[in-house]
C-alpha cells in the first residue's frame, strides 16, 4: 500500500491472516448454529440440507416438512441475517466514535441516537400507530435528535469534539424526559415501549433486512476506507493535519455515517446495548490499535457476538424468549471482563 | 387500549402476584367471632346492615374497616365493576381515569398508576381501593389516616371470586356479594353447558404485537382453560408466570386452530397478521379463524369474566374447525 509509509505502525501488522481467519470462522460457525437451533427443534442435517436447496442448482431434497421450511427460511434465516447486520451496525460504528473522538467510553448511542429513537418509538406506540410506524419514525426521532445534538454543540462551544459529547447529553437527556413524559401519560403501551428499549428481533423478516442493508453496506464501506485516517487521527488534531488530513472532515464524514447506520439498526431492532463498548475493546485487545484491523474485524465480530447473544435469547427459555438487549449485556460484560483480564494478563 | 393491569402483572408484579393473590382470603369467620363477643344483641350480626368494625385480609396482610365506608376511591377498574356490581355503587365518590365501566361509576382524572396522594385526600376517603402499589401509597395513606385494600391482579377465578367476598364483607354488602359470585358461576357453568368445543382444539392469545402472550397460570388463562382448549403458551411458560413472550417461529410450527388478538387496538388485525413472516399460511390465518378481543374485557378481572367468557365461546363455535 501506498500510504504505508505515511501511517506509523500503531499495531502488529503481521497478526493479519490469522485474525482474519478467525473471525471468518467464527462468524461462519455462529451463524450456521443461529439458523440450526431454535425453539422448533429440526433435525440438523436435514436443515443443512434445506439451506443448500436454497441455493441455485443445488437439490438435495431435504425431506423437510413445509412448517419448517416457512420457519427456516421466513423467519429464523432473516433473523440471523438481521443480527448480524445489527450487530455488525453497531460494532463498527462504536469503533468509528471511539477513533473520531479519541474517547474509549463512546459508543453508538452518544449523540442522541437512542434517545431520539426511543422518543420515536414511543411517540408511534403512545399514539396506537401500528407497529409498522415504528421503524421510520424512530429512524426519524434519531435523526432529529443528532441534528440537534450538533446544531447545539456548534453554537455553544464551536468545534471542539467536547462541546459536541456535552450538547448529546444534554439532547439525550431532554429527549428521554419526554419519553419519560409520554410513558407516564399511557402506561397502557409501557410494555410494549419498555420491550423495544430492550432489543426486539422477535418478529423481523426480509422486508427489515431490506431496508437495513443499504444503510449497512455504505456505512461500513465510508467506515472501511476511513480505517487509515482513524489512524492518524489517533495521534492528535495538530500532528494529522501537520500530515495533510482534513480533520474536521474525516470526524464529520465518520460521524454521519456511523450515526446513520445506527439510526437505521435501531429504528429495526430497538435499542440494543453493549455491543458498540464490548465488541471493538475487544478486538483491540486481541489484535492491538490499528483501526485497519479493528474496523473490518468488529463487521464481523459484531454480526458474529449478536447472532450469538440471539441464539441465547431464543433459545434459553424456549419456546419464549428473553429481551436480547438483557442477553448482550449478561453475556458481554462477564465476557469483557474475562478479556480484559487475560490481555492484562500476558502483557 | 387498557391494558394496565396485565401490564403490571407483566412488569412489577411478576413473580409475586400468583401468590399475593392467592393469600387475600376473607376472614369472615374470626371477623363474625370478634363481633357475636363484642355484640349483645346477638343474631343481627351476621346481616349485610352493619357488621361492623370488620377484619378482611389482602395482598398486605389483615385490615380493620371500623366502619362501614362511604366515601370510597377506587383506583382499580376491576374493584370499580365488582363496588357497582354488588350494589355498592352509591358509596363510591371517584374511580380512577380507566375505570370506564360501568358509566355510571364517578370518573375521575386519578390515576392507579402514578397515584397522586394529595389528590386522593382531596376527596376525603374514608377506603381507598387499589390494584397496584408503586411503593408507598398505602403507607402513605394510613399515615393520613386513610384504610386501603390492595386486591392485586387475580390469577384464577377463585382469586377473583375471594376480592369480590372480600370487597362485600369491607363494604357492607356481603351477601350481594355472595349473590354477585353465584351469578357469575352460573353464568358461566350456562356457557360451558352451551358450547361444544371441538377436541384437540388449541389456541393462541396475543397481548401485544411482539408476541407477549397469556399461559394458563394468568386470570386470563384460566378463562380459556373453562372451555378445555390447549393453550399454546403453556409450553413456554413453565415457572408459572402468566405472561411469556413466544418466539415466532415456536407460534407458527404450533399452528393453532384459533386466534385471539387484544391488540387490535395497536394495529394487529386478521389481515395483519398474514403479514408477517412466515405467518400467512398457518391454519387459522388462512381460514379466517381470528377473533378479536375486548381489550378492556381481557384486562380485567371481575364480574364481566362472564361476557369475555361469552365472546371467546362465540368465537369457538362460528369459527373452530368442525371435526
Amino acid at each position: 500500500m501506498s500510504d504505508q509509509g505515511a501511517v506509523p505502525a500503531v499495531g502488529p501488522a503481521r497478526i493479519g491472516r490469522g485474525s482474519w481467519l478467525l473471525a471468518v470462522v467464527t462468524l461462519v460457525v455462529v451463524g450456521i448454529a443461529g439458523v440450526l437451533v431454535g425453539s422448533v427443534a429440526i433435525d440438523p442435517t436435514s436443515a443443512l440440507k434445506g439451506l443448500a436447496d436454497g441455493l441455485p442448482f443445488i437439490s438435495l431434497g431435504s425431506g423437510l416438512s413445509e412448517v419448517q421450511e416457512r420457519v427456516l427460511f421466513e423467519i429464523r434465516l432473516p433473523r440471523v441475517v438481521i443480527g448480524g447486520i445489527v450487530g455488525s451496525i453497531l460494532a463498527v460504528a462504536g469503533a468509528g466514535y471511539q477513533g473520531v473522538f479519541r474517547n474509549p467510553l463512546a459508543d453508538p448511542y452518544l449523540l442522541g441516537v437512542a434517545a431520539g429513537a426511543g422518543l420515536g418509538a414511543t411517540f408511534v406506540i403512545g399514539a396506537g400507530g401500528g407497529s409498522g410506524f415504528i421503524p421510520p419514525v424512530a429512524f426519524v426521532g434519531g435523526l432529529l435528535a443528532v441534528l440537534a445534538t450538533y446544531v447545539l454543540g456548534r453554537t455553544a462551544g464551536g468545534r471542539t469534539v467536547t462541546s459536541l459529547i456535552l450538547a448529546g447529553v444534554a439532547v439525550a437527556a431532554f429527549a428521554t424526559a419526554i419519553q419519560t413524559f409520554l410513558l407516564q401519560r399511557n402506561y397502557e403501551t409501557l410494555r410494549e415501549v419498555y420491550s423495544w428499549i430492550l432489543g426486539r428481533l422477535v418478529t423481523v423478516g426480509w422486508g427489515e433486512v431490506l431496508v437495513l442493508l443499504p444503510y449497512a453496506l455504505v456505512a461500513g464501506a465510508v467506515l472501511v476506507l476511513h480505517r487509515r485516517l482513524l489512524d492518524v487521527l489517533a495521534l492528535g488534531d495538530d500532528e494529522a493535519a501537520g500530515l495533510g488530513v482534513d480533520v474536521v472532515r474525516v470526524q464529520r464524514i465518520v460521524v454521519v455515517a456511523a450515526t446513520l447506520a445506527t439510526a437505521a439498526a435501531v429504528s429495526v431492532s430497538g435499542l440494543i446495548g453493549f455491543v458498540g463498548i464490548i465488541v471493538p475493546h475487544t478486538v483491540r485487545m486481541l489484535t492491538g490499535w490499528s483501526y485497519r484491523l479493528i474496523i473490518p474485524l468488529c463487521l464481523l465480530y459484531g454480526a458474529s457476538f449478536l447472532i450469538l447473544a440471539d441464539l441465547v435469547a431464543r433459545t434459553a427459555v424456549a419456546p419464549a424468549e428473553l429481551p436480547i438487549g438483557v442477553v448482550t449485556a449478561l453475556l458481554g460484560a462477564p465476557f469483557f471482563v474475562v478479556v480484559l483480564r487475560t490481555v492484562r494478563g500476558s502483557q | 387500549m387498557r391494558r394496565t393491569a396485565l401490564l403490571i402483572a407483566l412488569l412489577f408484579a411478576a413473580a409475586c402476584s400468583p401468590a399475593e393473590s392467592g393469600d387475600i382470603t376473607t376472614s369472615q369467620a374470626s371477623s363474625t367471632t370478634v363481633v357475636e363477643t363484642t355484640t349483645t344483641s346477638a343474631q343481627t350480626t351476621t346481616t349485610d346492615s352493619n357488621g361492623f368494625p370488620v377484619v378482611v385480609t389482602d395482598a398486605n396482610g389483615e385490615v380493620t374497616i371500623e366502619d362501614e365506608p362511604r366515601r370510597i376511591v377506587s383506583l382499580s377498574s376491576t374493584a370499580t365493576e365488582m363496588l357497582f356490581a354488588m350494589d355498592a355503587g352509591d358509596q363510591v365518590v371517584a374511580v380512577d381515569e380507566f375505570s370506564v365501566y360501568p358509566g355510571e361509576a364517578p370518573i375521575t382524572e386519578l390515576s392507579g398508576f402514578t397515584p397522586d396522594l394529595e389528590a386522593i385526600v382531596e376527596y376525603e376517603p374514608d377506603l381507598v381501593v387499589i390494584s397496584y402499589d408503586p411503593g408507598e401509597l398505602v403507607s402513605g395513606l394510613s399515615v393520613v389516616g386513610v384504610t386501603s385494600l390492595l386486591l392485586s391482579t387475580a390469577a384464577s377465578l377463585d382469586d377473583s371470586y375471594a376480592q369480590i367476598e372480600l370487597l362485600g364483607e369491607a363494604t357492607g354488602h356481603a351477601g350481594e356479594a355472595e349473590d354477585l359470585i353465584s351469578e357469575m358461576q352460573i353464568g358461566i357453568d350456562r356457557i360451558l353447558a352451551a358450547t361444544v368445543v371441538p377436541p384437540g382444539i388449541s389456541f393462541y392469545h396475543e397481548i401485544e404485537p411482539t408476541l407477549y402472550s397469556a399461559s394458563s397460570s394468568s386470570f386470563l388463562g384460566q378463562v380459556y382453560a373453562l372451555l378445555g382448549m390447549e393453550n399454546i403458551a403453556d409450553e413456554a411458560d413453565p415457572d408459572g408466570f402468566g405472561f411469556p413472550q413466544l418466539a415466532s417461529e415456536y407460534v407458527v410450527s404450533s399452528d393453532p386452530d384459533l386466534i385471539f388478538l387484544a391488540d387490535s387496538s395497536m394495529g394487529v388485525t386478521p389481515d395483519s397478521l398474514a403479514e408477517r413472516p412466515g405467518w400467512a399460511e398457518m391454519t387459522a390465518v388462512q381460514g379466517g379463524a381470528v377473533a378479536i378481543l375486548d381489550e378492556y374485557l381481557a384486562s380485567n378481572w371481575g364480574p364481566r369474566v362472564v361476557e369475555l367468557l361469552q365472546s371467546i365461546a362465540d368465537a369457538v363455535t362460528t369459527l373452530a374447525p368442525v371435526t
